[in-house]
């Protein structure tokens, strides 16, 4: 095993279970249990759980905290209440992306920001490069936390299970609870996730989730690996940073303007994604569906029936859940419209398909 | 612990190679349907097709990944197995009884490059 490579605190239970290893954003992380479908689906119908301690936590405190936040934010959490959660980004200048995260409004005060494995280190330089002038504290604190996704219809089931508590059925969509355990540790769950599911995330220190890992698994979850956790989100619309989102690849071009409040007076990134939404940008990611089985992956070329390169695939699969071939597509703007013919080439032969929504999935959040 | 079987020959690039008098029946390993995971679609060439011994004929995916398929030996594809298409995951079910082309072969020799089932056991883990 590479040296550099990281673990998280559920390691050993993942090598326990056989689960087939990879490394992913500098961790020793598990791919697969039993199998990506079956996984998958177990998700769908019922209830599954990852290992998702890689995630950063970065806490933001201080007297202007909040300043700071919509300083570095896109999305608006001036008016953000205590226990509530918004999802955006960071961008640079020039509207690229630094990262896409989620930011908790802690109920004493400052705030939580989950941010991607891959771009812990660089998410916090940020941060401290661009805090001039503000009163914050930034504290990444990522080693000390670990955390569990818990996704699918049956997950609420199987969280009040768990906990023993009864009321965490109430906990509303992109919002909070604090808990306590036995020796008074702070333990965070929200209802949130990343597979188009009803779902929660739980957060508490390494030693605590692998004990609740230990429960989940005697509880009958499924233990899910990366593999079906990019299949899932996939299929619901999601983006991935370094996929979908990027330096190179705005929230604008990703079709995620919704999460961009330009009305807001000021934040990093602002003037670059105005001009964006003014005058159009020259790509945008879009949803291709393909009438054949044959499966498009990330890289592959986009072409018009003349052979014309006019984008190119940035995530695809065979959808499990929907039985098509469907893919992100990154494409001139003139072929982004639903229902434009594009085509893609699978190694020698080009597949016809057509510019669908990129929401392949119905989700089933409980709002 | 992987299954290989004897008296098959076998490719570096995970194909083993059933001889019938001068077809040779082609499928994926043992060791590579597991490797692959969920196998999701199966890419076929057509009968008839014209193939070169080392050259690509066609793919297995997998819901992560494709793996390029390798024709050990040179010739004509004979038959390939259509059932396939409708059930990609017969390869993982038992990877010797889900054979994906035969071969007419133009230069029966080349079978002296592969691998027996000891050799392969070696490269196989």
């Amino acid at each position: 095993m590479d040296e550099q490579l990281k673990t998280t605190c559920l390691h050993d239970s993942h090598v326990a279970l056989g689960a087939k290893m990879s490394p992913f954003a500098g961790f020793d992380m598990p791919i697969q249990y039993s199998g990506i479908i079956q996984e998958h689906n177990a998700v769908r119908t019922a209830v599954g759980m990852f290992d998702v301690s890689h995630m950063g936590e970065i806490f933001i405190d201080g007297p202007d905290a909040g300043a700071f936040v919509s300083h570095i934010f896109t999305n608006d959490i001036r008016e953000l209440e205590p226990g509530r959660i918004l999802y955006g980004m960071m961008c640079y200048p020039d509207g690229g992306v630094v990262d896409d995260l989620l930011v908790y409004k802690e109920f004493e005060s400052g705030y939580l920001l989950v941010v991607n494995a891959a771009n812990i280190e660089k998410d916090y330089r940020w941060m401290l490069d661009n805090s001039k002038g503000f009163e914050v504290e930034i504290f990444n604190d990522s080693e000390s936390w670990g955390q569990i996704a818990l996704q699918g219809p049956k997950a609420e089931d199987a969280l009040v299970k768990l906990f023993g508590i009864e009321e965490l059925r109430e906990l509303e969509f992109y919002t909070f609870y604090d808990l306590e355990d036995e020796e008074g540790g702070r333990v965070i769950v929200s209802r949130t996730g990343y597979t188009g599911e009803d779902g929660f995330e739980i957060y508490a220190d390494p030693d605590n989730i692998v004990e609740m890992w230990e429960t989940l698994l005697e509880d009958g979850v499924q233990p899910c690996g990366l593999g079906c956790r990019d299949t899932l989100r996939f299929e619901a619309g999601l983006p991935l940073y370094g996929d979908e989102l990027s330096p190179e690849i705005s929230p604008v071009m990703a079709g995620l303007s919704m999460f961009c409040k330009l009305d807001k007076p000021e934040f990093i990134g602002k003037e670059a994604l105005e001009k964006q939404k003014a005058e159009g940008v020259a790509r945008k990611l879009v949803g291709i569906e393909l009438k054949d089985n044959a499966i498009p992956r990330a890289g592959y070329p986009v072409e018009l029936e003349d052979e014309t390169v006019v984008g190119v695939v940035t995530t695809g699969y065979h959808s499990i859940s929907l039985d098509k071939s469907i893919c992100f597509a990154l494409v001139d703007s003139a072929y982004a419209a639903l229902g434009t013919p594009l085509f893609v080439r699978i190694r020698k032969r080009v597949f016809p398909g057509e510019v669908v929504k990129k929401r392949f999935y119905k989700t089933n959040y409980k709002k | 612990m992987s299954k290989i079987i004897e008296g098959l020959r076998y490719s570096e690039s995970h194909e083993w190679v059933k001889v019938e008098g001068d077809l040779a029946v082609i499928g994926v390993s043992d060791f590579a349907q597991a490797e692959m995971g969920d196998i999701t679609y199966v890419d076929l060439p057509s009968e008839g097709d014209e193939v070169e011994a080392g050259e690509e004929f066609g793919a297995l995916e997998s819901v992560k990944a494709s793996s390029e398929l390798y024709s050990p030996v040179s010739g004509t594809v004979e038959a390939v197995n259509d059932e396939l298409e409708g059930a990609p995951e017969k390869v993982n079910e038992d990877a010797y009884a889900a054979w994906i082309i035969k071969v007419r072969m133009s230069d029966p020799s080349e079978l002296d490059a592969l691998m027996d089932a000891a050799a392969y056991a070696e490269i196989a883990k």
